[in-house]
């Protein structure tokens, strides 16, 4: 097998997995460190620099960082890092000195951004410092898109939204226009700004169309409408038995809002299977936790009314039925239909993207499904100085994709505004760095605890669903939040191993707790994996492989499991495993330099 | 050495032992050794060997002497018993203990120093006794707890750190066992775990004398050019002349050799011990047979390693003695103090 090249920032970054698996790769371990440290201004700034939305995202985010996370593959659950993130925003000091300073000049560039959700605020948050003037439009009377309109306030209090978007907005150069949808793409256009940025989203909640919907039409809502009209104060009571169809993590959003505005019979329908549901597993968790009951594998097939009043929905019971190519398929069980009586009905099926104020003759080009054709990697549309993202883009996902997105496009946008070639893009710059202070002594914390992953306080139930602006999760304190973060296995701190210094002694080996190391004959890949100490099964994670040995052997570390211990350095005598740290800058607007 | 104990997460893939033991409940405390020491893999091959086997841990006496070979057993099976003697004096408190109670499996652990220079004679006459253990001399060819000095086994023309010259004559271990009459000889290498865990497997099975010399380079004083203990030195002249493996309870052979080139040796407890040969010829049942090629390949300049010697039906000190046959702490007070009749039969027997 050839030697592993280690030298781009691939490899290293891949050990990361959170870091790796995040859209916009936050240094998750790094801030983690800090607010171990008590540094939460600093833990605070690295994810407001990655996210821009650390204490929003702290409560709300959809953490692909969790299920990578290598500690969930040592012992049973990996590190809480969404609710540390919070952490840090719950105990910073005042950051606005920290916040980039409005640009000395302006660059005399005005970029339009349609929808002031989250990849609209990303892009301006780039975008500003540089010297920009952004104009940002959106329909609603408040900013934040969908982070202030559909999701509830009792996981997300306003002040958190508030503040997060006053960052932003304080940089210089950015002008809200709030209550002014637009209408037309053309209009927007002809007004002579240098770039458009297009973050609406995906506004459309999608309905049921099934016998008995006009009818009942009076109590049957669609869920991301309904959840947003809460939000807004529009509605503040709901009827005593509702049932919310759909399994994603809107039906969650519009459960467990319904709990707190006189819902006291709330039950979740499913189509599938309770374990395919669409809702990540702890938004279900704490639907439950709120007597919330999930009922699954039944299919709605009619709302009933009497007297143009809603009385109940009609399932079909359905079981999963597997073909040849594991593909699903709900086929009747046989067993009658069921029906649940209620009072409301709130629908949660998806959301759709719609852009009817999108002329199609302006060289923008949509595919077969009616979406914008967009570049996944430069984010612009067929017309040049159009660029999209977060749902409006590819359609729904959730909040830290929309601020990938934004980092993205405002490279795009930038590049495109100076003239030059927005494919034209630097790959990030990386850093290892040893942390080596002594003969035991690292410039983190190495020794490994052992702590199970610690619960996020929560409110009393009782108290909890009395208001729906009441947030439930109290967060952790700054002591939870120290025993959390020691989790963290620091997978940034890297083992670097240098082949020309070691002496085979086999000392780490010896001491690798978990058993990453082997001195074998070389092989293939497929082979190598087979005959380690521990065999490495684990085909996503890379094997870190050197060159040949004075024995003609080759050192052989399964990343999979590797603690990040430092315990092979520490007893390595040549200095051959050194512990480097491994830093990544991503590329965004403000390293392109060429304004402001 | 390392501040910080091994974390207790170990990998989610090990499977425990028919006792429910993982391997890593073998470990001990973690070792103050200087980083790289070949003993640290010693005690390594140690917890491996026992974990293999199968070992229960209250049922295992690991003794040492003084060094820092004599350190390791509190590195090794932290829930076995331990006792750490005076320099050199191993050897005596552990033919004391099997006297005691031959039922606990004893696991002599020492180095040049306590056993080649000031323990030589306690050496010389546990072997000869024929004590049922397994003692494993951590050679390193150097004092390195006084910072450097040639042992009792450094070679005749080796270099010091320093670069001074050693004109004494090595005493050989193996060559001093297999005169003594150890009826399990072997040497190994501690960066060959391939061979030294079998071995010890082997050698903990073996109910006799068994004697392990293993070369443990001293990372810090004796890992040099010039040298003879030195990792390169001992990988350039590693001349093994068998592989092992221990079939313990009629386990399926692992490894296909060449037909012929395999013989088995079933030792005492039914334990089969495959020796897969490497050098022609090469006979482990024949005593002066090996300590002649021994003799011929160390004036060579070579290591022999391997399984040098195995009697396969060794006696022990407790059948030269005739002895009760059951620990003394399970005898009862009449059977300890038998009454007058007996010792006037005793007394009768002697007139």
């Amino acid at each position: 097998m050839q030697p592993t090249r280690t030298e781009g920032p691939d490899y290293y970054h891949k050990v990361v997995d959170c870091q790796w698996a995040c859209p916009a790769h936050t240094p998750v371990p790094e801030y983690i460190r800090l607010i171990a440290d008590g540094r939460y201004d600093d833990a605070y700034m690295i994810n407001w620099k990655s996210n821009v939305f650390p204490g929003v995202l702290g409560r709300t985010c959809d953490r692909p960082c969790e299920p990578a996370c290598r500690r969930g593959r040592v012992e049973e659950e990996p590190v809480a890092i969404c609710r540390l993130k919070r952490v840090a925003a719950d105990n910073k000091s005042d950051v606005g000195p920290l916040m980039p300073p409005v640009a000395a000049k302006r660059n005399g560039k005005r970029v339009a951004l349609v929808g002031a959700g989250p990849a609209s605020l990303t892009v301006a948050r780039d975008l500003a410092p540089l010297g920009y003037e952004l104009v940002l439009f959106d329909g609603e009377p408040r900013s934040g898109g969908m982070i202030r309109s559909q999701i509830p306030r009792f996981r997300l209090p306003e002040e958190v939204i508030d503040e997060e978007v006053g960052y932003v907005t304080r940089l210089g150069g950015v002008e809200l226009r709030l209550g002014q949808r637009i209408e037309s793409l053309k209009g927007l256009l002809s007004e002579g700004f240098d770039a458009v940025f297009v973050g609406s989203g995906a506004p459309r909640g999608r309905d049921l169309d099934i016998p008995g919907r006009k009818e009942a039409a009076a109590n049957v809502h669609v869920g991301i409408d309904w959840l947003s009209s809460v939000s807004f104060g529009h509605i503040e009571k709901i009827g005593r038995r509702v049932i919310v169809l759909g399994g994603g993590n809107t039906a969650m959003d519009c459960c467990r809002t319904s709990r707190r505005l006189g819902g006291e019979e709330v039950k979740v329908v499913v189509r599938s299977g309770f374990e395919e549901m669409k809702a990540s597993p702890w938004e279900k968790e704490d639907a439950i936790h709120e007597d919330i009951p999930i009922l699954n594998y039944r299919v709605p097939k009619a709302f009933t009314h009497e007297n143009g009043r809603l009385t109940g929905v009609t399932f079909e019971i359905v079981r999963a039925e597997y073909d040849d190519k594991g593909r699903r398929n709900l086929v009747p069980s046989g067993e009658p239909d069921e029906h649940h009586e209620c009072d409301d009905v709130l629908v949660a099926v998806g959301q759709e993207n719609a852009f009817p104020w999108i002329e199609r003759d302006i060289g923008l080009e949509f595919d077969r499904w009616d979406m914008p054709e967009v570049n996944p990697v430069t984010f612009e549309s067929t017309r040049k100085g159009v660029f999209f993202g977060g749902d409006a883009a590819f359609g729904p996902k959730n909040i830290i994709w929309a601020v990938a997105h934004g980092h993205d496009a405002a490279v795009s946008i930038h590049r495109h505004c100076m003239g030059e070639d927005v494919h034209d893009r630097p790959p990030p710059g990386f850093s290892l760095v040893s942390q080596k202070m002594g003969i035991h002594e690292w410039s983190y914390d190495n020794d490994i605890s052992l702590d199970l992953r610690h619960r996020v306080p929560m409110l009393d139930k009782a108290e909890a669903l009395k208001n729906v602006r009441v947030e439930v999760e109290l967060g952790f304190d700054s002591r939870l939040g120290f025993a959390e973060a020691q989790r963290c296995l620091n997978c940034d701190v890297q083992t670097v191993f240098a082949d020309n210094l070691c002496i085979e002694c086999d000392a780490c080996v010896d001491i690798c707790p978990v058993d990453c190391i082997t001195f074998t004959e070389d092989g293939e890949e497929a082979d190598l994996r087979s005959r380690l100490k521990a065999p490495a099964l684990n085909l996503d994670q890379d094997l870190l492989v050197s060159g040949a040995l004075a024995t003609g052997r080759v050192m052989v570390k399964d990343e999979d499991v590797c603690l990040h211990c430092g315990l092979c350095a520490e007893r390595c005598p040549t200095g051959a495993w050194d512990m480097q740290r491994f830093t990544l800058e991503m590329t965004h607007a403000e390293q392109m330099g060429g304004a402001a | 050495m390392t501040y910080i104990a091994k974390p207790k997460l170990h990998h989610p893939a090990l499977t425990p032992n028919a006792l429910g033991y993982l391997r890593r409940d073998y470990e001990g405390s973690v070792s103050t050794l200087c980083a790289g020491c070949g003993h640290d893999s010693i005690s390594a091959a140690i917890i491996q060997a026992a974990y293999e086997l199968d070992l229960p841990p209250h049922r295992v006496a690991k003794l040492s002497g003084i060094g820092c070979s004599s350190k390791t057993p509190d590195y090794f099976l932290g829930n076995s018993h331990g006792f750490n003697t005076v320099h050199g004096r191993m050897p005596s408190v552990l033919t004391g203990a099997n006297l005691a109670n031959h039922e606990l499996i004893y696991l002599g652990v020492s180095g040049d120093g306590d056993s080649a220079s000031i323990g030589l004679g306690q050496f010389a006459h546990a072997i000869r006794r024929g004590v049922n253990m397994t003692y494993i001399v951590e050679n390193n060819g150097v004092y390195g707890l006084t910072k450097g000095q040639f042992s009792a086994t450094s070679d005749r023309g080796s270099k010091s750190k320093k670069g001074v010259v050693n004109h004494d004559a090595a005493i050989d271990m193996v060559s001093l066992a297999l005169q003594l009459g150890a009826t399990f000889v072997a040497r190994s290498f501690s960066g060959d775990k391939a061979q030294l865990v079998p071995l010890i497997k082997a050698a903990i099975r073996h109910p006799g004398p068994a004697f392990i010399d293993t070369l443990s380079p001293c990372v810090q004083f004796n890992n040099h050019a010039g040298s003879s203990k030195s990792y390169d030195y001992v990988r350039e002249h590693n001349e093994a002349v068998n592989r092992l493996d221990v079939i313990a309870d009629r386990k399926p052979i692992e490894v296909d050799y060449e037909p012929g080139t395999t013989i088995s040796v079933t030792q005492h407890d039914g334990s089969v011990l495959s020796l897969h040969k490497l050098a022609e010829h090469y006979d482990a049942t024949d005593r002066i047979a090996a300590m002649a090629y021994l003799a011929e390949r160390q004036a060579e300049g070579e290591i022999v390693t391997g399984l040098l010697y195995v009697n396969p039906d060794p006696g022990d000190l407790h059948g030269a003695l005739g002895t009760t046959g059951r620990p003394l702490n399970s005898l009862s007070d009449a059977e300890l103090v038998p009454g007058q009749a007996a010792l006037d039969r005793i007394n009768a027997g002697l007139r």
